[in-house]
């Protein structure tokens, strides 16, 4: 498994959970033999996922999908930007930069204190810089507001949150010429390039977001 | 042992269980999760004679047990299909169909003529139903006039199993199957989706990006089960029943209302090895039963 790739969930025994849900993989434990992922309860199928006890089975599809590619020079400065529960992916892929040497810096944005999770996690990995819109933890505001931003450099930046905040930072990576891959959270039926349902626009047309994605390279996607 | 075989026209499937056009891919796609030779037919995605990018995103939107989608047959073209995916598909030991669509009578026409060339393609289905589309599609399956015209001039080009696929959306659906039929349509599958719609109340605004699109999933399955039952009676081609068929007691249901085989789509994005499990399912019904052929079911509906 690769950061940056998800799963298909079945939730079963409900009429409004007909299909799977995609959900990213926040972290993959070798050691304990620990697939993570991070659910916001949102609808019937995440209010369920959430019910579940240890040792419940799960039937899940995976891995699917593309993933995070690392930066060609190994020297590079690497910035993860997460918005709410976008921040899932960007844990696994952190663990896999520091394990390649990479220096890895995280920007982690949420509405109040209450919405950054993970953050002794996330610590474990590289500097954490925070932003919340109520001023609750970190600078107030959003990521792209951030002043790490304008004091410090970096050489490539991923992202995954909600899609105006993709969209900001994928503009101020336009903007400063540096390297940017976006995670996208499009609506799927299949998770597999079966039902041509998730497609974004791309500069080689549509495509599927489940099997040419989830991650994509800015330059490719017609924002 | 239970002999699963059925007839369509001159072509024998190994068994009654297809997969729908648009929800198998190109059947590599699952080539992963199952053994594809199982398979008694597969039905590949809608293909039309120019390439189509098909609609805006959203395509797609979850409803009670089932989905609605707009994907507007997005394919990159039969000849590309012929060029590229034919020579990819063409060793699966099991009958490949082509799905056909088009805008103008005339698309119909090249496209099943460039398809008939293609030894290890047994038959098309021609798709006179798709509701996603602003021209064409669903336009022609929606009369007996426009759906017999179709299927007249495809016929005279096409010399290989002619299946044509019917819509959902009309009033008499027998009286269009009857019509299709009389100009040579060797069997007939049905349904298509059901046209429907989806509304984000908080937003005030449509979920898809083109307001209506097709609902498929177990939420059809009573209306499909009515029309192939009704379109059995009607006609004496064979009939392939599809819509919202989850497993081999949805299956074995459209067998008895007449269906000599059966196709499973929105399944195939849930569970990517329903169709093993159907086949399976279906033969240890008939061992039950002591029935020796599917045929001992097929239309058995005691009313």
């Amino acid at each position: 498994m690769l950061p940056g790739q998800f799963v298909e969930v079945r939730v079963d025994n409900s009429p409004n959970t007909f299909l799977r849900r995609p959900i990213s993989i926040n972290f993959v434990d070798y050691n304990n033999n620990e697939l993570w992922l991070l659910i916001q309860i949102v609808g019937d199928g995440t209010r369920k996922m959430s019910e579940l006890k240890v040792n419940d089975p799960l039937n899940l599809i995976l891995p699917l999908g593309n993933s995070f590619s690392l930066p060609q020079n190994t020297k590079s400065k690497v910035l993860l930007v997460g918005g709410g529960v976008g921040i899932a992916p960007l844990l696994f892929f952190g663990s896999y930069l520091k394990a390649n040497n990479f220096e890895c810096n995280f920007l982690l944005g949420g509405r109040s204190k209450d919405n950054l999770l993970q953050l002794n996690e996330f610590e474990q990995y590289g500097q954490v810089f925070t932003t919340t819109e109520d001023g609750s933890h970190g600078e107030k505001g959003f990521v792209t507001q951030h002043s790490v931003l304008k004091t410090q450099h970096f050489d490539a930046i991923y992202t995954c949150g909600p899609t105006a905040m993709m969209k900001a930072v994928a503009l101020f990576a336009t903007k400063n010429n540096i390297f940017c891959e976006v995670s996208l959270e499009n609506t799927m039926a299949c998770g597999f390039g079966s039902c041509l349902c998730c497609v974004t626009d791309t500069t080689e047309g549509h495509v599927c977001v489940c099997t040419e994605g989830p991650v994509f390279n800015i330059t490719k996607l017609k924002w | 042992m239970v002999d699963l075989k059925i007839q369509l026209a001159k072509l024998q499937l190994k068994n009654p269980v297809m997969t729908a056009s648009g929800t198998f891919g190109y059947g590599t796609e699952y080539a992963d999760f199952i053994d594809i030779s199982r398979i008694g037919g597969i039905v590949v995605k809608g293909t039309t004679l120019r390439e189509r990018q098909g609609n805006p995103y959203p395509r797609m939107a979850e409803t009670p047990s089932g989905m609605l989608n707009a994907v507007g047959l997005q394919n990159k073209g039969v000849d590309y299909f012929i060029q590229h995916i034919y020579p990819e598909i063409k060793s699966f030991d099991t009958e490949i169909f082509v799905n056909v669509s088009g805008s103008t009578l005339e698309d119909y026409i090249i496209a099943s003529e460039k398809l008939n060339a293609l030894d290890k393609i047994p038959g098309i289905e021609l798709n006179i139903s798709c509701p996603n589309v602003k021209e064409g599609g669903m336009a022609f399956g929606t009369s007996c006039l426009s759906a017999s015209q179709v299927v007249k001039a495809v016929r005279r080009v096409y010399k290989n199993e002619l299946m044509v696929k019917l819509s959902p959306n009309v009033t008499d659906i027998a009286e269009i199957a009857k019509a299709v039929e009389n100009e040579g349509a060797d069997s007939i599958s049905l349904i298509n989706t059901m046209l429907g719609m989806a509304i984000d109340a908080e937003k005030r605004k449509p979920i898809l990006s083109t307001i209506t699109g097709g609902l498929s999933g177990p939420a059809i399955k009573p209306i499909a089960l009515r029309m192939v039952w009704q379109v059995a009676k009607a006609v004496k081609v064979p009939v392939i029943g599809m819509g919202g068929i989850m497993n081999a007691t949805d299956a074995i249901e459209f067998l008895l209302a007449g269906a000599s085989a059966i196709q499973i789509g929105t399944a195939n994005f849930i569970d990517p090895i329903v169709s093993i499990k159907v086949i399976e399912g279906i033969e240890a019904y008939l061992v039950k039963h002591g029935c020796s052929s599917v045929y001992d079911i097929i239309g058995m509906l005691e009313t």
